[in-house]
């Protein structure tokens, strides 16, 4: 597959190899041979494929990923997420051990498994690497993959895989061990025997967690880790390797621009993966039967999400929202279905320090076009935009002075939070408990998902019983809309008891 | 005002010298004396040096004559700049070298001025600039913060999130007002020799771990001029620390948790971990001089109290107690001493031994481990005071320690700005060099190339005259070793460099 042809010259070896001795070099790269099912991915794939394969592979990694991070957004136990993945990963990204050949990794089979394993990362990394949300994502749901193939591999192979790796660690010798046996001992808890570990010199930096619970041996900035620590340390190192790569690829990126081929492939998939979590589609968010007016707001704010209802509170109060504040807030009121002649009216209303012509000249286009009523052709065929999603609001990191737009549960601090919770009646303490745990662990869905449960839970306990609604309806809410409608839907059950039945 | 200098001597000496620097700088940078004063423009920065002052109620720049709150008033202040300040070591220090380099001219400093106007995101691309500023503003103090991936002063330039913070010295912070509950002596911002032990004390812990443990070499331990003590651990590995990384040392150094009301504060596993097994050994005997003999910590009754609600054994304690209060005036030491006395006695049928000692330990560590504000340490852009400023309230200089000799540093013989300029005059006084006199405030900014200080024939410095000599000696011999290191790290990373594959996203 390489181009062997010794009358082109591949430009980009030009000035590597003396162009006199170039017919008789060996090619600057070989053929990956994938000895191990696992690979750290270090080497970039050199050989050619079909435009098709290209985009197929690289979309069957896309649905892998994409439902590993929906795991991961649920909440699902490492073991539920693990019987989830197993058959998709069977059905688009195959990977089976050498063990499961007669000729172990020389059968083609599983040189074609590994191959598109590694073609697919590699692409992906490219169409991932543009931004840094993207980025982010892309490395930890890679890092969870990777990590879960790691367990599942078979210990002979996962040994002989991290041998290959070459990495950073340096076996401690029995001689070294026998004269700090004693420090080994009383720096690692849980420990029973020194010499039945087998233990590695790293450097202190690659176990921070370890050093921070100061459950490591420390000595001249090197840390002595016992085997069993491997697997933290080996996904550490898959990661860092990952985020750096991924900083390079984007610098890299621009270069790409003269392909015309592969960059609308990539941007495509770039954007599948955005949408992969936020399903939502359009009036999803609405409530059947309910004109909802602008006069309405006031009265249903008691069952918007804490985000939202802060916007709102402090609409009312000060009279006036900042940009970010106003468009985050039409387009969720949009998503609840206030049509643009209400939200216009409401804005007006609520914007009482301001006269007509202010309104008019400043803030009414904004709200048409949020709407689709005005702007560009797409922008009106697409009827604005949708709704922010809780995955959007969160990525937002740059919630300014005098912002109230954005995510309560991680743009507030916790204490400000607290009070904020409480203002709006949780008070309850095992729940706000919770929530600062959820939000110590980056966890806000949960959080805001906490507080919606102890809010509903008469509700949620009444239509269980009832078997009214499923485990499927009371899933983990991800979408502002999701969480008005299910509010809403619940409190209107308990007012009119036995209208569904 | 306390001012010791001579009444005849300071004055004349200020009127003489004052107009000299200025005229210096106009010849150098062609600025005019009447812009030097005037605060709104300045050559070398026309956009970010006059947009910040004026944001700050335009403070005026030059020696003004209104006294700062401290009792330094700024003529002394800017006669210390001029005359003592070690721009060059402190340009060396951070610059990692002489050539200017991205990580001083990227360093963000953080000016306090007279008015106490805050200045943040300086930043200066050579060591004359930054004198030149510093002469100018005349600030009562400065903060050094991290190196930033661009300059700071462009920050507004950018897109929000572009400007990141790129490497620092890794920092500790050790202050006594953390100390206030276990000390007897003084309390709030007053020190003594008797309480310094605890810092002392902290010095060696923190500073043994960092090198045995973290195998770190270049740390600049400095008095923070009234109460405590920085260090700046300086090796490239500790300054390109992430914040996460930050973070772990900070929880390693860490073992006292919780505030005065959360009752017992150290809470140890066993076996204990090496670095506390080091530190109490480092303690026991500090505790033992310290704790029980020069605070006296325990003769209080409250404090007693405090002692026994750390102990395990009911029974053990109402016997001490009441012992204790048989005797009100009883020593601490021997009230520690009769912990073990009455335990032996087998008075208690539940004691048990183990438990005892290791609260023994425990209170050993609460009472002498070192109090970090940990804060300080786990970012990368908090801002700490620099080196060899003057501490506005006490007229002292932030002089390096020497940790190897940790015990003899005496936060109370440290030279205040007063004194060390009524050093120069007395030197100057009785070694009348005639001539030297008069060019003697520019050696400092013109001599930096370093060239003619060698040898016989150059000019002694400012500070070579006064007791700040063997402190800047101290400075300038730590930078040696650092840039030592930093020579040796540098080469290797040129040696690395080929052997680097190719862009590993080249297809």
């Amino acid at each position: 597959m390489i181009r062997q042809d010794a009358h082109r010259i591949d430009p980009k070896r030009r000035a590597i190899i003396d162009p006199k001795k170039r017919q008789f070099a060996a090619p600057i790269y070989k053929q990956q041979d994938y000895p191990f099912r696992l690979n750290l991915y270090d080497t970039p794939p050199t050989a050619e494929i079909t435009l098709e394969q290209f985009e197929q592979w690289a979309i069957d990694r896309l649905k892998i990923l994409a439902e590993i991070e929906a795991c991961s957004y649920r909440n699902k136990s490492p073991a539920e997420t693990a019987s989830h993945i197993t058959p998709l990963l069977q059905k688009f990204l195959p990977l089976s051990s050498n063990t499961s050949s007669a000729t172990g990794a020389l059968d083609q089979r599983l040189k074609n498994e590994r191959q598109k394993d590694h073609y697919s990362h590699f692409i992906l990394r490219l169409a991932f690497s543009a931004t840094e949300d993207l980025r982010r994502r892309f490395a930890r749901a890679e890092t969870m993959l990777f990590r879960f193939r790691f367990q599942n591999d078979d210990s002979r192979e996962r040994r002989a895989f991290v041998e290959s790796l070459n990495l950073d660690w340096e076996p401690v010798s029995d001689e070294e061990r026998h004269e700090i046996t004693e420090s080994l001992a009383s720096s690692t808890p849980g420990l029973r025997r020194v010499d039945d570990e087998t233990w590695y010199k790293v450097d202190w930096e690659k176990v921070p967690e370890l050093v921070e619970r100061r459950t490591v041996f420390l000595k001249k900035g090197k840390a002595y880790v016992p085997g069993r620590e491997q697997l933290s340390m080996i996904m550490a190192e898959f990661t860092a390797r990952l985020e750096r790569s991924l900083e390079l690829t984007s610098r890299a990126l621009p270069r790409l621009d003269e392909d015309d081929r592969l960059t609308p492939i990539l941007n495509h998939l770039s954007k599948n993966f955005g949408s992969a979590e936020s399903v939502y589609s359009e009036g999803e968010g609405h409530v059947d039967g309910t004109a909802i007016t602008a006069s309405s707001i006031d009265s249903l704010s008691q069952h918007f999400p804490l985000c939202m209802r802060n916007l709102h509170t402090n609409l009312r109060k000060n009279h006036h929202l900042k940009h970010f504040g106003r468009l985050q807030y039409t387009l969720f009121l949009k998503g609840i279905g206030l049509s643009l002649e209400e939200c216009i009216i409401f804005w007006r209303q609520s914007f009482k320090g301001k006269t007509d012509d202010e309104f008019n000249s400043q803030y009414k286009y904004n709200i048409r076009h949020a709407y689709g009523d005005v702007g560009g052709d797409v922008n009106r065929r697409g009827r604005g935009y949708p709704p922010y999603s809780c995955q959007k609001i969160l990525s937002d990191n740059n919630v300014g002075i005098g912002q109230t737009h954005g995510c309560p549960y991680r743009h507030y601090s916790v204490d400000n939070l607290v009070g904020l919770l409480q203002s709006t009646g949780v008070s309850d303490k095992e729940t706000l408990r919770g929530v600062r745990e959820d939000v110590g662990k980056q966890r806000y869905h949960i959080a805001c998902n906490r507080v919606f449960e102890y809010s509903h839970k008469n509700e949620i306990k009444k239509v269980k019983e009832d078997g009214t609604w499923t485990q499927a309806d009371l899933d983990t809410i991800v979408h502002p809309n999701t969480y008005f409608k299910r509010s809403y839907l619940l409190k209107q059950l308990a007012k009119a008891p036995g209208r569904d039945a | 005002m306390p001012h010791p200098v001579s009444p005849t001597g300071s004055p004349r000496k200020d009127d003489e010298e004052l107009p000299d620097a200025p005229a210096e700088e106009n010849k150098e940078n062609g600025v005019k004396v009447e812009d030097l004063f005037n605060d709104d423009s300045d050559e070398e920065f026309p956009t970010s040096t006059g947009q910040d002052v004026k944001m700050e109620s335009s403070p005026a720049p030059a020696p003004e004559p209104a006294p700062a709150p401290s009792g330094v008033d700024s003529d002394v202040m800017l006669a210390f700049y001029q005359r003592l300040f070690p721009f060059r070591y402190l340009f060396q220090w951070l610059n990692h070298g002489i050539v200017p380099t991205r990580d001083f001219g990227n360093r963000e400093f953080a000016l306090t001025l007279q008015n106490d106007a805050y200045l943040r995101y300086q930043s200066y691309p050579t060591a004359d600039l930054f004198r030149k500023d510093i002469l100018k503003m005349n600030p009562s103090r400065f903060e050094i913060g991290p190196v930033y991936s661009t300059n700071p002063r462009d920050r507004k330039t950018l897109r929000g999130g572009q400007m990141k913070p790129v490497s620092k010295e890794l920092v500790f912070d050790i202050d006594m007002t953390d100390y206030d509950d276990i000390r007897t002596c003084c309390q709030k911002a007053n020190i003594c020799a008797k309480c310094w032990a605890f810092v002392t004390m902290a010095i060696k812990v923190i500073d043994a771990a960092l090198r045995d443990d973290f195998g770190f070499e270049h740390i600049l331990w400095v008095y923070s001029g009234r109460r405590g003590a920085h260090a700046w651990v300086c090796d490239p590995r500790a300054r390109n620390l992430s914040d996460d990384r930050r973070r772990a040392i900070a929880g390693y150094l860490e073992i006292l948790r919780g505030g005065s009301q959360s009752g017992k504060r150290v809470n140890l596993k066993r076996p204990l971990h090496p670095h506390l097994t080091r530190s109490l050994d480092i303690l026991k005997n500090h505790f033992a001089q310290t704790t029980l003999k020069d605070q006296d910590t325990f003769a209080s009754s409250e404090q007693a109290d405090r002692l026994l609600a750390l102990l395990p054994d009911k029974n053990l304690n109402d016997a001490l107690k009441r012992k204790w209060d048989s005797s009100p005036d009883r020593p601490s030491i021997s009230k520690w001493a009769d912990i073990d006395s009455l335990a032996k006695t087998g008075k208690s049928s539940t004691l048990n031994t183990t438990t005892l000692r290791d609260a023994k330990q425990d209170i050993v560590l609460e009472y002498t481990y070192p109090r970090l504000d940990a804060e300080v340490s786990k970012k990368m852009i908090h801002l700490l005071k620099s080196p060899f400023v003057i501490h506005p309230g006490t007229g002292r200089i932030c002089v390096p320690i020497d940790p190897r000799r940790a015990e003899e540093f005496d936060p109370l013989s440290v030279p205040t700005v007063m004194e060390l300029l009524a050093e120069i005059d007395a030197y100057d006084a009785k070694h009348p060099a005639g001539t030297a006199e008069v060019e003697m405030p520019d050696v400092e900014g013109s001599a930096i190339n370093g060239s003619d200080m060698k040898g016989s024939g150059r000019k002694l410095q400012d500070y070579e005259k006064t007791s700040l000599k063997p402190y800047v000696e101290f400075f300038r011999s730590f930078i040696a070793g650092l840039l030592k290191e930093e020579r040796t790290v540098k080469r290797e990373r040129e040696e690395v460099k080929p052997t680097v594959k190719a862009d590993p996203m080249e297809f």
